[in-house]
């Protein structure tokens, strides 16, 4: 039983005071800055990111997975109470969440939404447990070839779901691409795009772009829209569902693990599409799907196990093959490198105690999320009437803080101003920011990997294709491709996100 | 028929491509570009900087033939002051210490609100204050400059 001793050497990390304890710091920082209207898990990763740096690397990645199922479960929060979702995976429970509060059941709502989570984190980290190790098996076959076009399927499914128009999304990921190669090259020395600035010979930090992209240009967005729209705020009477809610959220809850499951191990996948797939089945399934939008309860379980799911089952590709699925873990893969660990399928066996420690600690997290949100709603609450005019100059000094921090340069906090600029031009021009920072992590990787298979090729373009592995890898991406443009699923594709 | 931009939110996007693209390529001209056996530094980012010019070159002219959404007017108020007070604290934090640093940021940063008010911005800056000096420069030990002496 491998599997058991593994979980115990996971349980035997994750259980000391010291990681139970940043563990329980991570979730409720995350649920704490996650709350705020208007921050998604990418921004609040980046603010928290320089406070993990002291720790020891377990203890700092205990405690970023912490932050980001917090922050993830602080947006649902948001979206039930205040109608504003934190990002993207949390805009279907706006519809039927909001609706519960409103006909004040919002306590059942963030019930049976921490609940589902739970079930949904639990089974997530079991899969994590099963399926890991054989999946880091496969990465050992991996040559550059198959890692290049494993990058080039997971860059055109994060293409595939972000929304707007696709071809903006493949410049996204280019541009993206092209800012990661700036500074030294690793091959030769060469200094690239420095512009003859000593400060970028080492290239930008990550939590530099993260934050310009998606802290500081938010922040200026969230400004304006205020000033046009005032939120109002529902009540919550009693946080018991009833029998009937149970009965009727149950079934959505397993429908929605499964499915958040799945769709999160994809590369390019991770919460968002769960809780859309979540919301659609369970629009379908239902005997009455006119009750969605006016407060059916599956609408809040199915969407909310599945992105909680999602979320957790998004690790694995970072844990076995080092290929970040999308922005967040994208972030984690910066985080890792920080602390001298480079993520791939060499972790499980050269450092087990981190790798088991982690997953272990994820299902400790839900937990304690489970106890954090449901006794705790009181303060979060209390938080989000918290206006917002009082909130962001805060937000904007703790991001600077966190920026300058990294490396302590006052010239990274000016170019993550120049990147918020950047950013708030392209909220402006519907550019989604996150292919572009997913490109930005894996722009040195797909060129390494390129190099060092054209090079054991001789220069043979060919082996991308003539490598089963890889061929196969490229004929999903291809795949996937074909079937956004093909005209029909296009429309279910714009339909999914106007929802 | 005459030229008209139907869709001005792509092709500034567009522009944006062109720009980034085409100045990519053209500082990775100088780089040795190598073969694709050994490829030198300048081979993938010149190849990535045609590609992205190309492609803001489609959207530009796709911006000419298919109607699209005009742009959202933007508060320029927010904008600058916003950035501005990341900029002040950028400029600010090496030379004068913190306690300056986050004064201007936090009030050139409230400004930005049109809801902003002056009292309770006050409040706000005494409150952030104690906290970048208790918290972050004791407490987590940054290494801050306390004050410009």
């Amino acid at each position: 039983m491998e599997l058991l001793a593994n979980l115990q050497l996971g349980f035997d990390v994750a259980l000391t005071l010291q990681n139970v304890l940043y563990c329980f710091l991570g979730v409720f920082l995350g649920t704490l800055i996650g709350v705020l209207p208007g921050i998604g898990p990418v921004a609040t990763i980046a603010m928290l990111l320089p406070a993990t740096f002291a720790l020891p690397p377990v203890s700092a990645l205990i405690m970023l997975a912490g932050i980001y199922y917090g922050a993830q479960y602080g947006g649902s929060t948001t979206a039930i109470l205040v109608n504003l979702p934190g990002e993207a995976s949390s805009v279907v429970t706006c519809l039927d969440g909001y609706a519960m509060a409103q006909q004040g059941r919002a306590g059942p709502a963030l019930a049976v939404a921490a609940l589902g989570s739970f079930f949904a984190g639990t089974v997530a980290t079991l899969i994590l447990v099963m399926f890991a190790p054989p999946l880091a098996e496969v990465a050992f076959k991996f040559g550059p070839a198959e890692y290049f076009s494993l990058m080039v399927l997971g860059l055109i499914a994060a293409i595939v779901l972000a929304h707007g128009s696709l071809i903006n999304a493949i410049a996204m990921i280019l541009l993206g691409l092209l800012l990661g190669l700036i500074g030294a090259d690793t091959n030769t020395g060469q200094f690239r795009f420095t512009f003859g600035l000593p400060q970028l010979a080492d290239g930008i930090g990550f939590v530099v772009v993260a934050m310009g992209l998606f802290g500081f240009s938010e922040i200026i967005a969230n400004i304006e829209r205020r000033a046009r729209r005032e939120v109002v705020m529902a009540k919550i009477t009693s946080l018991f569902p009833t029998r009937e809610d149970l009965k009727a959220s149950w079934k959505a809850v397993l429908r929605g693990t499964a499915i958040g499951a799945l769709l999160g191990i994809l590369p390019g996948g991770g919460a968002t599409l769960g809780s859309f797939a979540a919301y659609t089945l369970e629009k379908k399934v239902a005997k009455d799907p006119s009750r969605f939008g006016k407060g059916a309860i599956e609408g809040v379980a199915g969407p909310e196990s599945a992105n909680n799911a999602g979320a957790q089952t998004s690790f694995i590709p970072l844990l076995t093959l080092g290929i970040p699925a999308n922005a967040v873990m994208a972030l984690m893969v910066g985080a890792m490198t920080i602390h001298g660990i480079t993520p791939g399928p060499q972790v499980m066996t050269e450092r087990p105690e981190l790798f088991w420690g982690m997953i272990a600690s994820m299902w400790i997290g839900n937990l304690l999320l489970v106890v954090l949100n449901l006794p705790l709603i009181g303060i979060w609450v209390k938080l989000l009437s918290v206006p917002y005019r009082i909130l962001y100059p805060a937000i904007l000094l703790f991001s600077c803080i966190g920026v300058y921090s990294l490396n302590n340069s006052a010239i990274d906090v000016a170019l993550a101003l120049a990147f918020g600029f950047l950013g708030y031009l392209f909220i402006k021009l519907d550019c989604e920011p996150a292919p572009l920072l997913l490109g930005f992590v894996l722009g040195p990787m797909m060129e390494e990997n390129l190099r060092r298979a054209l090079l054991l090729s001789r220069g043979d373009p060919t082996v991308f294709v003539t490598r089963p592995l890889s061929l196969a890898l490229l004929v999903v991406a291809a795949a996937l491709l074909v079937i956004v443009v093909v005209p029909a699923v296009r429309r279910k594709r714009e339909e999914a996100f106007q929802e | 028929m005459s030229i008209s931009i139907r869709s001005p939110r792509d092709f500034c996007a567009g522009l944006i491509f062109l720009f980034f693209g085409a100045l990519a390529a053209y500082v990775a001209r100088d780089y040795p570009m190598g073969s694709a056996v050994r490829m030198g530094p300048g081979y993938f980012p010149y190849l990535l900087g045609i590609l992205l010019a190309l492609l803001g070159v489609v959207i530009c002219v796709k911006s000419l033939v298919i109607y699209g959404e005009r742009i959202e007017s933007a508060s320029l108020r927010a904008l600058l002051l916003v950035l501005g007070a990341v900029g002040v604290f950028a400029g600010t934090i090496e030379s004068a210490g913190i306690v300056i640093a986050t004064a201007l940021l936090v009030g050139v940063g409230a400004a930005a609100s049109p809801e902003s008010r002056l009292r309770e911005v006050a409040v706000l800056i005494v409150f952030l204050l104690a906290l970048a000096v208790g918290l972050f420069t004791y407490g987590l030990g940054l290494p801050f400059k306390i004050f410009p002496v």
